[in-house]
């Protein structure tokens, strides 16, 4: 039996204003477990919170009821008190007899009268009061960025200067990501090699950092602090401890004819190659599906050429465990696959081409060495259409496009018709559009530059089809403002695809148990006060990865993500919240309902053994709460049909007598 | 230069007004007394000029229902001045030559005891070369 | 004979983040509504078992309401989305057991909404009050 005592907190008039603080004291004298009920100004104060150390130690109180203010005012004040005095911090209840009566009530009676039937729910809830404490777990000081584009970079470099060792895991052979891709970034128009390349080479550089390239997550297991990670290393064929990058395979190598992927298939690479100059690590990767040496095990020229002797044509994939304390995903976004707009006769006309085509095709460094010409004929097109939101908005069309704007579109082809009108000036720019959005710093004034300066035509109105005819694509758009219907004969569109979550991003999110919106977009943990984090304890969000974003936000959300591991790594040991779920094993029968409701994933199932009453032994499945995970919300305890699921701190029983004690 | 870009450049010229500067945002039309009079509205006369598709707005009925009350140069957020662009169409139809709205012969006609005399002096000035 | 004036026992079960905290600015604020109701704190709307629910009906309660974060503000992300559709549930079936419609209410207060608050107390004690006392549900082995 609890030996509890009530203390109730006058607020100078605040509460004793409208509530007889001594009546209440008095009436919960008689409450069970009540052994010690008084009264006092100001409890908060100093003076009030010696007086409830030396009743504690004068009546041996277990509990205590504190009649004062809100909990989300004082509950840390007098927990503090209650661990002074010798208690256990979780031994104590508040009743709110200010903010939810005394404020709101009027007349002293009705107030009193409340006020005691709140204490009374309170004494009823410490009766039933556990002592708890909160677990403790060790935390890896090491941090795991899976994506090495610029939010990967930005991030793992932030962590890394902080002084943390950083492992960044890169699917493609090299860092860089969708960046490296670009020619100029907008609003300020400097070249995207220029700003990305420099930190590309301090990643390489930093001795906290490590680079998995050419690797992918294959498992993850544990939780925040203590994430056990298997990172799967693709076999590139190429020692890259010996591998020199100078190239000198790539130009022998007789399998010219692939399809090369920096440039969106617009030429050709190797079957050995690095995909840019640039590139980091710069090393060579071989393309196993289109090597005949590992095809046909004939060839081998690279190896012949090889001074380093780097080539190994026997590797075999590589996993590699590493344990982490934070991990944060960057696995950044793709453009979408035009092959369902059949209006726009993506899949017809060599010259119908995606954005991230046209940058490649602007850049110094793509297929025409930034010479902008038609893919088909290679002569310089002199009426170019931009189409806007191709695939974007798009709420009937799921099969073929996205519900949300893509965010970065309206600025690249502002950024595009600009440079376009620029360097070469007898060209015709129009660019269609639905809306435009311009809203981050300078992005309008750049816009109404690329329409007032540049002579970029822009017309409210979407196109409805184009049809190649001979060396023309004929475009039939609307003019929306002028109400009428227009026709085009352009040389090149330009369609501004919308942009999705990488295809890698759904199976990483199952293993990290962090939740994804309907669009495959990670879910922050707020989406207002804790953005770059995921529900999900110790993983945390950048880039593209969590919704469309442009380069300044990236590299603003990186840091922020960056941050937030330091503040974790930072940390000994994580010190949880002890108000979790747990399950009484015995009652469980593993029937998993309060795994699918957690939205945190800290439910896991033991096979555990259990005595029966016939002396032999069971193998039953029983649920098991991960303390350093959960969060306490409690979802889980409702779902379990068995009732074996509670939560410490908010009972089952603790709630039930609550309402007990109100209705009486 | 062709036909209609010279009409183009001479109407700019002629009304000072920039009309790439426009971000066809229609407040111009929402403010506008004689919308419904209008087969071509403010802000159409902004973008028409701009694609050099003025000869519809020549022939239209339009440049003389606008009241040159300037509310749309009052609220234009980027300083397009629609009116003027209005008024360069309607001076590029007078320049013409028996192109006038007016006459002196159609006065008469029109003198009452309720119109003020103000208001034909205006119309004659407006409508005529 | 003087009539008692009928006092309605309403229990109102709030989430910790958003709506104890617009219960909070509601007194803060002054904003006054009737001292039937009795707040229990709980950590999410999805804490709320349909349990304590009945048994608050058991024990007479004249009227429940819920009060969780707006759907998308929940602080454990989807806590309200799962308490919207199991009271959606539940109430229906006590509906269907004769708790009318109006006894029973589910409600989005945010932490900023201390005006919402006191108003939808307002509005659910004087619906209850209309309705006069239950009894259908009440359990006199559960009043001890």
């Amino acid at each position: 039996m609890q030996r509890i005592g009530v203390f109730v907190c006058w607020c100078g008039s605040n509460i004793a204003g409208t509530v007889d603080v001594k009546a209440v004291a008095e009436a919960l004298k008689s409450e069970p477990g009540v052994v010690y009920s008084t009264d006092y100004q100001y409890m908060c104060s100093q003076a009030g919170q010696d007086l409830i150390v030396q009743a504690v130690k004068d009546n041996n109180l277990t509990g205590l009821v504190i009649c004062s203010c809100s909990p989300r005012m004082h509950e840390a004040t007098f927990r503090k008190t209650a661990a002074t005095a010798g208690l256990n911090p979780y031994m104590v209840e508040i009743a709110n007899i200010r903010e939810q009566c005394s404020w709101v009530h009027k007349e002293m009676p009705i107030g009193t009268e409340k006020a005691i039937i709140l204490g009374k729910a309170a004494v009823a809830k410490v009766n039933l009061n556990t002592p708890l404490t909160p677990g403790e777990s060790p935390v890896t000081k090491r941090a795991l960025v899976i994506g090495g584009g610029i939010a990967g970079i930005q991030t793992a470099l932030d962590i890394a200067d902080a002084g943390f060792p950083v492992d960044i895991v890169e699917t493609k052979p090299t860092i860089g990501g969708k960046m490296a891709q670009l020619d100029k970034t907008f609003p300020t128009l400097d070249c995207a090699a220029c700003i990305l390349t420099p930190k590309m080479v301090d990643v390489a550089q930093h001795e906290k950092i490590r680079i998995f390239s050419y690797s992918e997550v294959a498992e993850v297991k544990g939780f925040v602090g203590n994430f056990d990670v298997t990172i799967k290393k693709k076999a590139r064929f190429v020692d890259e401890t010996k591998c020199t990058g100078c190239g000198d395979c790539v130009d022998k190598c007789p399998m010219k004819k692939n399809p090369n992927e920096f440039n969106m298939g617009m030429d050709n690479r190797p079957a050995i190659y690095i995909p840019f100059a640039q590139a980091v690590p710069k090393v060579a990767t071989i393309d196993a599906g289109a090597c005949t040496m590992l095809k046909k095990g004939k060839c081998g020229l690279c190896s012949k050429v090889c001074g380093a002797g780097a080539i190994d044509y026997t590797q075999k994939d590589e996993f590699i465990s590493e344990k982490y304390g934070a991990i944060v995903v960057a696995t950044g976004f793709n453009v979408i696959s035009m092959d369902k707009f059949d209006e726009y006769a993506y899949n017809q006309s060599k010259d119908v081409i995606t954005s991230l085509e046209f940058e490649r095709l602007t850049n110094a460094a793509g297929p025409t060495a930034g010479k902008l010409l038609r893919p088909s004929d290679g002569k310089h097109p002199h009426k170019i259409v931009f189409v806007q939101c191709v695939g974007s908005r798009c709420e009937n069309c799921a099969e073929k496009g996205k519900e949300y704007c893509s965010k970065i579109c309206c600025m690249y082809t502002a950024k595009h018709a600009m440079l376009t009108r620029d360097k070469y000036p007898d060209t015709d720019v129009t660019v269609f559009y639905i809306d435009v959005r311009t809203p981050g710093k300078n992005f309008d004034e750049f816009y109404r530059r690329a329409v007032e300066e540049f002579g970029v035509k822009y017309v409210k109105g979407m196109v409805g089809k184009i049809v190649p005819e001979g060396e023309v694509l004929k475009v039939q758009a609307s003019d929306l403002i002028n109400n009428k219907q227009m026709h085009i004969d352009a040389d090149l569109v330009v369609l501004a695809a919308a942009i999705e979550p990488d295809k890698s991003a759904r199976p990483l999110a199952t293993m990290l148990t962090a939740s994804m919106d309907t669009n495959d977009f990670f879910t922050e943990a707020h989406p207002k006060l804790r953005p770059v984090e995921s529900p999900t304890a110790g993983v945390f969000l950048s880039g593209a990865c969590q919704g469309p974003k442009d380069i300044p936000e990236t590299v603003s959300q990186a840091g922020a993500a960056a941050s937030k591991v330091i503040g974790l790594l930072c940390k000994d040991k994580l010190l949880g919240n002890p108000c979790i779920a747990g399950s009484n094993e015995l009652m469980c029968n593993g029937c998993s309902s309060c795994e699918r409701v957690c939205p945190y994933g800290a439910i896991t199932y033991l096979d555990k053994e259990f005595r029966m009453p016939d002396r032999t032994t069971k193998i039953r499945r029983v649920a098991s709460v991960n303390p350093a995970v959960c969060q306490g919300c409690g979802a889980c305890t409702v779902a379990c049909p068995s009732g074996a699921m509670d939560l410490r701190g908010f009972a089952n029983d603790q709630i039930m007598a609550e309402v007990d004690a109100i209705c009486k | 230069m062709n036909k209609k870009d010279l009409l183009r450049e001479e109407i700019i010229r002629r009304s000072g007004v920039n009309p790439k500067k426009c971000m066809k945002c229609g407040k111009c039309s929402g403010t506008c007394p004689a919308y419904e009079e209008m087969e071509f509205h403010p802000h159409q006369f902004a973008s028409m000029i701009d694609s050099g598709d003025i000869e519809p707005l020549i022939a239209s009925e339009s440049v003389y229902k606008c009241l040159s009350c300037f509310a749309c140069v009052e609220r234009c957020p980027r300083g397009v001045e629609p009116a003027k662009l209005i008024e360069a169409v309607r001076l590029s139809v007078i320049r013409e030559k028996g192109a006038n709205r007016m006459t002196a012969n159609d006065v008469p006609a029109m003198v009452d005891e309720e119109t003020p005399q103000q208001l034909l002096v205006s119309a004659f000035r407006k409508y005529t070369k | 004979m003087q009539v008692k004036e009928y006092k309605p026992l309403i229990v109102a079960f709030c989430c910790n983040w958003c709506s104890y905290a617009g219960a909070d600015l509601a007194g803060n604020n002054r904003l006054n509504y009737p001292a039937d109701v009795k707040i229990i704190r709980v950590p999410c709307s999805c804490r709320v078992n349909p349990m304590f629910i009945l048994r608050a009906f058991q024990r007479g309660a004249d009227g429940v309401i819920l009060c969780g974060c707006h759907p998308g503000d929940c602080h454990y992300t989807s806590g309200n989305y799962y308490t919207r559709r199991r009271m959606a549930m539940l109430f229906s079936m006590l509906d269907y057991l004769g708790i009318e419609r109006e006894r029973t209410r589910v409600e989005w207060v945010s932490a900023a909404e201390g005006a919402k608050f006191a108003a939808t107390m307002n509005e659910f004690v004087e619906a209850v009050s209309a309705l006069g006392e239950n009894k259908r549900l009440e359990d006199l082995r559960c009043k001890r």
